[in-house]
């Protein structure tokens, strides 16, 4: 291999890497709050990116459908565990996607652009995650995190068929904010490629400044070190809850936008990203924001130079990096109790 | 189930291909087996071992591929290659167990996940397995010369190994390891204070999950006569989880009710959704993954609880030969010595250099305000911390690396602050868990019922200490059905099961009512002047004074005053920060 495609599997992992890391943050983040891994995280990827390229088709996106019926079934399953229908409630699963729905079947038709196209798609898909986690996520609040983790495991698999369901077995591609290609140092540089870096760092901007000086970025803080003692305070652990999947669909969406310039989505692609973001998460024991967002960079290239040199292995040597990282933790520290 | 109900059913089963039934339901039947067979599996890890994994159908592949190899290419029988599925799965179980099994429970399962899809990718590239066209001619099973291909002859031989795993898999539970596996539920800690290596338990039920799935991949094999990577991918092992949790994860019955009804709702989905539907989606995958959801919320338990209460075995106690006893020290020898103990967390230090010197047959309490270094002096001595400085010895040996199992091994034994009692394990068996470490049969013998001898000493030892505290008429009771007072007393029980030198006791009269807490200090002065000694961490003044021989008192983490409960009462620095002038 010489020096020019190194560097442009260089170029391609950190890329990708830039879209994992988000995805890890939004994982750990979810993790920490919820103690649920958000295996769904691949669909929301994938749901975002097909919308996104479904809408610049001129179509109205299937997406809207499962939207309404996901909003229609958290507003039963609200009303269910409130036992009682508030304002609150009602704004967040008929008033909220009432107006995405209205604006998408007014805006759809006339082709929207790259930009507002992205924009109406991380409309339709972040709300989603808000809601799977007041149907599937909110009564099982109590149980344990392998109860958890197998719930969240149903969740990606009826997200995975109703995808087959309103996006159909094709693949498709969308246009990126940017079709500007740069030429750097020798090295054909792709405005969309600067598009997610940029994004992506300034997602983590957002989120770093978000827990830092907003009063919810708190609460999530408190309700991820520390459940009881949040809800003793006055923070409804619920509504820390929401506010986390909700974080994580927008952050899903967004990654979903972010790649389908750049690469063919299939209603089930979501999956493997999302578990990307997982290798990544848990190398950071997914605790560490930092940690993971340098992890991710590191799956990143892992990924592309091994697509190089052992395209059909890509999978399993992207997989392997973990047995390392697991290996040192579980040297490292003593045998944990979870009682 | 009741016992004598299982054989029948069995052969209710066993008639079945006899009988006019339509081939289509002996062959979902066969496929039933094979999925029984694995949640039987899931059975082990997860509902009574707490841990789960993803990779079920994994291993399954890994069973079916040695066989499919081996048998296409080398022509070995599929009777001989049975070992090698069943040792090529139980190895890569032991591979993947390394690597997680000593991190908490989620990593287990998410490490099983990204294997569940590396090895669906590594079926499908590799040019010896086939790729994505598999391996096919793969030969049947062959009975006497005879080939059971047809799903009728299949029938058996499934069927047979279903009824096989129920039997090992009930004699592993009943078994030393087995209630080990059992603690690992909500007992860790307790059983890691008996003795039990955790994960050399975690790993025995991941391996043995894993040997099953195996041995279904060997019988898929020979039923299809081909294989390919599908059936082995990640949907097939969530399938057989979501089985397990609709059926029942704590009992192998809810694993086989389980498999019956995914299976059969599974093919009638299959057959009716795309025609209510159309055929554009997989629909029976988001029934499937509403379904796991919905289960786990209204039905955690899954649905063989409603039709058969799980409740403890019933045991006999015959009247064998005693196990083996140690020779309790002499009065006043020397049993625990902590010289200079000092634990620090980050900056804060929870104990600055306590000493303390226990001897043969005394009752000594520790006692202190709260935040005075009680629990951590606790912690240190059971092995529950590491100190960051000093040194203990405990009957004559040095303990440079003081845990939980080498203290129990040493002979000491230990009650909990909060009660942990295995739930769903009855009395007796949570006492004969204290007797871990005086029982050496290992899981295989146990699997073959080699164990039985050593078993009934154990059991009519666990019987004598319930008899010695009084419980033995509750011994068949759920031990979490038992008043509080009365756990207490069965975790003293456990202990004593220990055959140990040296008890100790974590506020053992906390929300005991007055005649309990009489009914606790005459005990354990029993057990005082049986041989035993017993030092208690306490709240309660009265009952310390009326007990101890000597009291040692903590305060900031430094010991204030040590001595026998009058001179204590009188003494002026115990008097100023812990009694108050009331006392």
């Amino acid at each position: 291999m010489d020096a020019d495609i190194a560097l442009i599997l260089l170029q391609d992992g950190i890329v990708n890497g830039a879209v994992y890391a988000i995805l890890a943050l939004s994982l750990v983040l979810v993790f920490a709050v919820t103690r649920v891994i958000l295996i769904p995280m691949g669909e929301l990827v994938a749901f975002g990116g097909l919308t996104d390229a479904a809408l610049q088709a001129g179509r109205v996106p299937g997406s809207l459908l499962l939207l309404g019926g996901l909003a229609a079934a958290a507003c039963l399953a609200g009303a269910v565990q409130d036992r009682r229908v508030g304002a609150s409630l009602l704004l967040e699963t008929v008033a909220l996607p009432g107006v995405v729905a209205a604006a998408t079947l007014l805006l759809a038709p006339a082709h929207p652009g790259p930009v507002l196209a992205a924009l109406l798609s991380v409309a339709i898909v972040a709300p989603m995650a808000a809601y799977l986690y007041r149907i599937a996520f909110e009564p099982l609040a109590r149980a344990s995190v392998l109860v958890l983790l197998i719930a969240s495991v149903g969740v990606h698999l009826a997200l995975n068929g109703l995808g087959l369901v309103f996006f159909g077995p094709e693949g498709f591609r969308a246009a990126g904010f940017s079709a500007a290609r740069f030429l750097v140092g020798g090295l054909l540089v792709p405005g969309q490629a600067l598009w997610i870096v940029g994004l992506s760092v300034l997602t983590m901007a957002g989120l770093a400044l978000f827990f830092a000086r907003t009063l919810t970025g708190k609460a999530l803080r408190a309700t991820a070190i520390n459940r009881l003692g949040a809800r003793l305070v006055g923070i409804s652990t619920a509504l820390a809850g929401r506010t986390a999947f909700a974080l994580a669909g927008l952050i899903g969406a967004t990654s979903g936008v972010l790649i389908v310039p750049l690469t063919t989505l299939y209603y089930d692609s979501g999956f493997l990203i999302g578990l990307k973001g997982f290798v990544a998460a848990i190398i950071a024991g997914l605790a560490s924001y930092p940690v993971a967002a340098g992890a991710a960079l590191l799956v990143g290239c892992v990924e592309s130079f091994s697509s190089f040199y052992a395209s059909a292995f890509k999978e399993v040597i992207v997989f392997t990096i973990i047995i390392p990282v697991l290996l040192w933790r579980s040297l490292r520290s003593p045998a944990e109790e979870e009682e | 189930m009741r016992r004598p109900l299982a054989p029948l059913l069995f052969v209710a089963i066993g008639v079945l291909p006899l009988l006019p039934v339509p081939n289509f339901w002996i062959t979902l039947g066969d496929y039933i087996g094979i999925a029984g067979i694995i949640g039987i599996g899931l059975v082990v890890l997860t509902g009574f071992g707490g841990m789960t994994s993803f990779a079920q159908a994994t291993f399954m592949g890994f069973g079916a591929y040695a066989t499919a190899l081996l048998s296409t290419r080398y022509g070995v029988s599929p009777w001989l290659t049975l070992p090698v599925s069943l040792a090529v799965a139980g190895m890569l179980a032991l591979a993947i167990g390394a690597v997680t099994l000593r991190l908490s429970g989620h990593y287990l399962a998410l490490g099983t996940l990204a294997w569940a899809v590396s090895f669906y990718y590594v079926f499908a590239n590799l040019d010896l397995l086939g790729r994505n066209d598999g391996i096919s001619g793969i030969p049947p099973l062959r009975l006497f010369g005879h080939a059971l291909i047809d799903s009728r002859a299949y029938f058996y031989p499934v069927w047979i190994g279903v009824a096989l795993c129920v039997w090992l898999t009930g004699n592993l539970l009943n078994s030393r390891a087995g209630r080990a596996i059992r603690a690992l539920r909500g007992g860790t800690r307790a059983a890691a204070s008996f003795g039990v290596n955790l994960t050399a338990t975690r790993m025995l039920a991941f391996t043995y999950a894993a040997v099953l799935a195996g041995f279904a991949g060997w019988l898929y094999a020979h039923m299809q006569r081909s294989v390919n990577p599908t059936p082995f991918g990640l949907n097939a092992s969530i399938e057989y989880l979501l089985m397990v949790v609709i059926g029942g994860a704590a009992s192998v019955w809810g694993a086989l009710l389980g498999a019956g009804l995914v299976t059969v709702v599974n093919d009638q989905l299959q057959d009716l959704l795309p025609r209510l539907l159309g055929s554009a989606g997989s629909y029976e995958t988001v029934v499937f993954g509403a379904l796991l959801v919905i289960s786990l919320q209204a039905a955690p338990d899954g649905l063989w609880r409603y039709i058969g209460r799980a409740r403890p075995a019933k045991r006999t106690i015959a009247a064998t030969a005693l196990l083996p006893a140690r020779d309790l020290p002499e009065p006043g020898a020397p049993i625990l010595t902590a010289t200079g103990l000092r634990k620090l967390f980050g900056g804060l230090v929870a104990v600055d250099g306590l000493d303390l010197a226990l001897a043969g047959r005394e009752i000594v309490a520790l006692i202190g305000p709260n935040g005075a270094g009680k629990s951590t002096s606790f912690d240190l001595l059971t092995g529950v911390a590491r100190p960051s400085a000093g040194t203990l010895r405990l009957l004559g040996h040095t303990l440079p690396h003081p845990s939980p199992q080498v203290v129990a091994r040493l002979g000491l034994a230990r009650t909990f602050q909060h009660v942990r009692l295995v739930p769903g394990m009855s009395v007796l068996e949570n006492v004969a868990l204290g007797a871990h470490l005086r029982g050496r049969a290992s899981p295989a013998a146990a699997l073959l019922r080699l164990d039985r001898a050593e078993e009934s000493r154990l059991f009519a030892e666990a019987a004598r200490q319930l008899a010695r505290t009084g419980l033995l008429e509750h011994a068949d009771r759920p031990a979490d059905t038992l008043a509080l007072g009365q756990q207490r007393i069965v975790e003293i029980a456990r202990a004593l099961c220990l055959d140990p030198a040296l008890i100790l006791l974590d506020e053992p009269a906390a929300g005991l009512r007055a005649p309990e807490k009489q009914a606790l200090a005459t005990l354990l002065r029993q057990l005082r002047d049986e041989g035993h000694t017993v030092l208690l961490v306490e709240h309660d003044m009265g009952f310390v004074m009326g007990l101890a021989d000597r009291i040692v008192v903590m305060e900031h983490g430094h010991k204030i005053a040590e001595g026998p409960p009058d001179a204590i009462r009188r003494d002026p620095a115990v008097i100023a920060s812990y009694l108050g002038a009331a006392a």
